[in-house]
């Protein structure tokens, strides 16, 4: 699985999961799919992007720094896109020299 | 003319000098002695430069010339191999300039380069063994540690006569296998103590007195040692529980306290909110 599919699948996944956390909070519970839906479509965003960056750079730190930053950027979260940023560095297949 | 000891000595060794004539070499002194021969520095005087002159006590070569044809970092190369106007073979090789082994562990080294030099003697085993060559008398004393950290394993192919017996297999015949002894042997030699306890089973794995237990080749062996610098679980060590939990926490430390962060924001802001 290439770092761009990690990426996704990560978003995808830390998304729904920060969308579902809505339901703590019951004056969100009608509108509870549409936070799904938004908060998955964003986390599959930064993950995409993450998982580019990741790509062409082979750095823990660096692809931490990068997630967080693409969460703030989507208003997804810091820490989630910085969780994104990391498992995109560590897993996948790095893309291999020409 | 009674001689005295001190001129008879010198006598035996002068006597004992290979004779070069009709070779390209000009001997210079003697480096070390093994159980099978000498070992001189020359100088090769068509080429300008020295060498390491080894002469074998008996007229076999050993695996020289199977070894000249291997080419690897970690293989000393040889120059040429012949026989002396008196009989006994020699071969001519890199002069290698560095530290033994078994003095270079001893000075404080980090794990990771203890690992690295056996993993270059493994490198460097696997290659021999791909092609059909064995060590059969690998130990930390034929093993160099070059100036620029490169690692030279040398003496190969010639069986000791005397090898030392904590690096020799107990099977009377010797192959491949028996070189993942030794080589076991090796990695426990440059472990401190006391060792990780996966490192030391790959050790006590690779030293079965068994052959069949042993890792099946050398690749298999680097392998494990892999997977432990990548902190996952190795194959010779059946972890406890306490251990895996304790390893699954060194290699993920900073996606658990990423977690571990997202939750605490998580909790924050639902309590705050609440007020």
């Amino acid at each position: 699985m290439n770092k761009i599919l990690v990426g996704l699948l990560a978003g995808l996944i830390l998304g729904a999961i920060d969308g579902a956390t809505a339901w703590f909070y019951p004056e969100t519970r009608p509108v509870i799919g549409g936070i799904l839906v938004g908060s998955s479509f964003k986390g599959m965003l930064v993950g995409l992007a993450s998982g580019w960056f990741a790509r062409k750079v082979q750095s823990t730190k660096w692809g931490i720094v990068v997630g967080a930053a693409l969460g703030l950027l989507f208003a997804f979260g810091f820490i989630t896109g910085a969780i994104i940023g990391f498992s995109t560095q560590r897993a996948g297949t790095p893309r291999c020299a020409s | 003319m009674d001689l005295s000891d001190s001129v008879l000595d010198h006598l035996r060794v002068v006597v004992a000098l290979p004779d070069l004539t009709g070779t390209r070499y000009e001997l210079e002194g003697e480096i070390g002695r093994g159980g099978m021969g000498v070992v001189y520095r020359a100088r090769d005087r068509q080429l300008d430069r020295h060498v390491a002159l080894k002469v074998l006590d008996s007229a076999l070569a050993g695996e020289a010339p199977l070894i000249a044809r291997l080419e690897h970092p970690a293989i000393v190369p040889i120059y040429e191999a012949g026989t002396l106007p008196d009989g006994r073979a020699f071969y001519a090789m890199k002069l290698v300039a560095g530290t033994r082994l078994d003095r270079y562990v001893a000075e404080s080294l980090s794990l990771a380069e203890r690992l690295r030099v056996v993993r270059r003697v493994g490198e460097a085993l696997a290659l021999a063994h791909s092609r059909g060559a064995i060590h059969r008398d690998l130990k930390p004393q034929n093993v160099m540690v070059g100036e620029f950290g490169e690692v030279y394993v040398m003496d190969w192919g010639v069986e000791a006569v005397a090898g030392t017996p904590a690096f020799r297999a107990p099977e009377p015949s010797l192959d491949e296998r028996s070189d993942i002894y030794a080589l076991g042997a090796l990695l426990e030699f440059v472990l401190p103590a006391p060792p990780p306890p996966a490192l030391g089973a790959i050790a006590r794995k690779a030293m079965n007195a068994d052959r069949g237990a042993r890792y099946p080749d050398v690749t298999a062996l680097l392998a494990d040692i892999e997977r432990f610098r990548e902190g996952l679980a190795v194959e010779a060590w059946r972890e406890p529980p306490l251990h895996k939990v304790r390893r699954f926490w060194s290699r993920n430390a900073l996606l658990l306290w990423l977690l571990t962060a997202y939750a605490a924001v998580k909790f924050l802001l639902f309590f705050w909110g609440r007020r």
